[in-house]
């Protein structure tokens, strides 16, 4: 017979101190584990939710990313008119030609400056990309203009509505913040083709093209196409799978992350099973009154296990709690492959919160096994003796 | 102090206790005390004698963006500056894009580079053979060892960022106190392959100062230099340039800053609950002290002392793990230059045990305080 479950949550509530120390140091680890799998998961989600299935991305053969990539206006006509290409209502293909590079910004964070990508792209580009304005209006074609995504607009006070951008051979007036979702556009600038080519001496030679492809398996095919034609010299590759590629950026953060969760969970899991030893020693004369009673050996461990459990399942919790305010909290990585900042919100999902929940109660089951088990070995006798 | 025998059978009378708390807060200090020589390592550490006279200018808009090879000349014109070597990053692949075949990859001045990073230690007749022949590149001993390449040996790098494919042959394998995970071959043989408008760019100059103190004119007069160019540059210490390269994966001082805050806190929660554990298992025992005439202070004194020895006790072993430990973290492949050199500095480890006998200290002071003021008679009856 299993001893009641009421039993282990009158104590815990019984020495309430005790616990609530112990399950806030359990806390405190869960809470660094679960900061850091919310960065991750927020950058993920951007890097994700960015690109569209049926689009081709394609750059210069060798190139892994659009900063280092090169295509020509003229492999730009040859892509064009690849079949399988989606057309627009004027029937023109749904096809844009693109020119990336960085620029240094300062922001929140970093005074001395960050760099963040800026596209130049024709109206084609946004259109691909779903974005919509949220602010302001869009750049004019031959205008020094640019839109921001919301998240440089939150990030970099120069970059706001109405303020002026230096790079290039000049300045350029913030007409405009626009949102794409979740995506990592939303940490990029936007600016006219023309112009910011023509600024960054790159008219003939710009980044990438952008393909809509008519359906999936156009794009496959459009992707092998563009692969086979010696003349172009390019590499194409679906747009997701691009970004896909990218998350590789929060390795870092991820690895220092979890390498300092796992050293305090070691350390909490001591503490735990301090506090459960100490739990036990209070309640000999108990533990031996549920023994006379009856229960077995074995539901006394199993209770004195779950008790541990439940005080770690409490930990975690409240750790729950102490990341939650982070939640859409927006901050930014350094991309290694963009050589820019992607910025993102810090993303705490349930499946995070449940995942940080259920590491509590495994240090709770690791920290509390021995002490359970020496509860369950006590000597009926000795236990009701002892003052 | 007459009471240190006692305060010590204390310490040891709960034995599993005792060694539960010490191994917790070592554990927990080792990860303080690593976080901390990280912090020390970014943020405090003294340039080597090499460093401190070396500037780097890059394009004042991005690192990824090159400038006129031209600067040079100007640069060299600066008072103070002693000798330039250009790099420039190449990337590329060798081999494939695994991690194992992942290292730096420089264009460089053969006749340059030597001057501007004596630290780099090859055999005469390896530096000459590397400055003679065109298609020459010289590696740290860590790819040699790593990629098992030898002297004569061919090396392809498929280009990314440059078009096309460079053929290599290893002449030299240098050695460096500093970052030699780094290929360095010549950038007159890349500027070769390239078309007429991707010549004459360069990526970096690292500028050699005369002295330590002209390096902060040279800073200023670089970039006042081209302040009216059509490429600006932002000139900064070698330090200062790989301190970017941190603040670049994030706000790291802040999530170091966070992170070292809730390992104190756990620390603190768990040495006070334990205190507090032992201090109530033992109010009987603070009567019959108080009975046999010790004063309050005195309990007081006592049981605080207690703590801090424990808590000291943990602190030397964190200190010890986390010396250790940094020893890991320096054999990693470390993505970053300042954790190659990586070590619990006397100053760090004397900070983390400080912080352990506050820690003890602060934790202990409320359970003691109420333990010494227990009435005698309710303190004798207490039966827990």
């Amino acid at each position: 017979m299993a001893v009641p479950l009421s039993y282990n949550l009158r104590n815990l509530v019984v020495r309430k101190t005790t616990t609530l120390m112990a399950a806030l140091g359990i806390a405190l680890t869960v809470a660094v584990l679960l900061a850091m799998l919310s960065l991750v998961n927020g950058l993920k989600t951007s890097l994700q939710s960015t690109g569209n299935p049926l689009q081709v991305m394609v750059l210069r053969k060798g190139s892994t990313a659009e900063l280092t990539s090169s295509v020509s206006r003229q492999d730009f006509q040859v892509l064009k008119f690849k079949p399988g290409i989606a057309r627009d209502k004027a029937g023109q293909p749904e096809a844009s030609l693109e020119m990336v590079s960085v620029i240094n910004l300062a922001s929140v964070d970093a005074p001395d400056g960050i760099n963040v990508n800026l596209r130049g792209l024709s109206p084609i580009g946004i259109e691909l990309r779903g974005l919509k304005l949220i602010a302001g209006r869009w750049f004019t074609e031959g205008r020094r203009e640019v839109v921001v995504g919301q998240s440089i607009a939150k990030r970099f006070p120069s970059a706001r509505m109405g303020g002026k951008l230096r790079f290039g051979r000049g300045d350029w007036d913030v007409v405009g913040v626009m949102s794409g979702g979740q995506s990592a556009v939303n940490s990029e600038i936007l600016g006219d083709l023309n112009q910011v080519s023509a600024d960054f001496d790159r008219s003939e030679f710009l980044s990438s093209a952008l393909l809509r492809a008519t359906d999936d398996v156009a794009a496959d095919a459009l992707v092998k196409n563009i692969a086979a034609d010696q003349r172009l010299n390019a590499d194409p590759l679906l747009e997701t799978a691009y970004y896909e590629k990218q998350t590789s950026s929060a390795a870092p953060i991820q690895f220092l992350g979890t390498f300092i969760a796992l050293i305090m969970a070691v350390g909490s899991s001591f503490a735990a099973t301090n506090t459960m030893y100490a739990a036990i020693a209070r309640r000999s004369k108990e533990i031996g009154t549920l023994r006379v009673l009856g229960f077995s050996q074995g539901s006394i461990l199993l209770s004195f296990f779950v008790e541990s459990v439940m005080l770690a399942g409490l930990g975690g919790l409240i750790g729950c709690l102490l990341v939650l305010p982070l939640n859409g909290f927006t901050t930014g990585i350094g991309n290694f492959s963009t050589f820019s900042e992607t910025s993102f919100s810090l993303t705490v999902s349930p499946m995070i919160m449940l995942s940080g929940v259920l590491f509590a109660m495994m240090l709770g089951a690791i920290g509390g096994f021995f002490p359970a088990r020496a509860a369950a070995k006590k000597e009926i006798l000795v236990a009701l003796r002892s003052v | 102090m007459k009471h240190l025998p006692m305060i010590l059978k204390n310490v040891w009378r709960n034995k599993r206790r005792t060694i539960l708390t010490v191994l917790s807060i070592g554990v927990s200090l080792c990860l303080l005390g690593v976080l901390l020589a990280i912090y020390h390592a970014f943020y405090f550490s003294d340039p080597t004698p090499e460093q401190a006279l070396r500037l780097v200018t890059r394009n004042s808009i991005s690192l990824a963006r090159p400038m006129p090879q031209a600067y040079r000349d100007k640069i060299m014109r600066v008072p103070g500056v002693r000798e330039i070597a250009i790099e420039d990053w190449f990337g590329g692949q060798y081999i494939d894009d695994k991690a194992e075949h992942q290292f730096a990859r420089f264009a460089t001045d053969p006749d340059k580079i030597f001057i501007v990073r004596p630290e780099m230690k090859l055999p005469d007749e390896q530096k000459a053979a590397f400055m003679k022949e065109r298609s020459a590149c010289i590696i740290g001993r860590p790819i040699a060892d790593k990629q098992k390449l030898k002297l004569g040996d061919k090396i392809t790098l498929k280009g990314d960022i440059y078009p096309g494919a460079l053929e290599l042959t290893v002449r030299g394998i240098f050695e460096s106190e500093q970052n030699a995970d780094l290929l360095y071959f010549n950038r007159t043989y890349l500027e070769e392959g390239l078309a007429e408008r991707r010549r004459g760019n360069a990526g970096i100059f690292l500028i050699l100062a005369k002295t330590v103190e002209d390096v902060p004119r040279i800073e200023k007069a670089v970039d006042e230099e081209f302040r009216n160019s059509p490429t600006q540059t932002k000139t900064e210490s070698e330090s200062a340039f790989s301190l970017s390269f941190v603040s670049f994966l994030g706000n790291i001082k802040a999530f170091l800053l966070i992170v070292c805050a809730a390992v104190m806190f756990t620390i603190l929660l768990v040495s006070a609950n334990t205190i507090a554990m032992s201090v109530r298992e033992r109010v009987r025992e603070v009567g019959v002290l108080k009975v046999l005439g010790f004063t309050r202070g005195v309990i007081l004194g006592i049981i605080l002392t207690e703590a801090v020895i424990v808590s000291l006790i943990g602190g030397v072993l964190g200190v010890f793990l986390a010396s250790m430990l940094t020893g890991v973290v320096r054999n990693m492949p470390a993505f970053l230059d300042q954790l190659r050199h990586l070590s619990l500095t006397p100053s760090v480890a004397l900070l983390c045990l400080a912080i352990a006998g506050i820690i003890g200290l602060v934790s202990a002071f409320i359970p003691a305080f109420q333990a010494s003021r227990i009435p005698i008679l309710e303190a004798l009856r207490s039966s827990d």
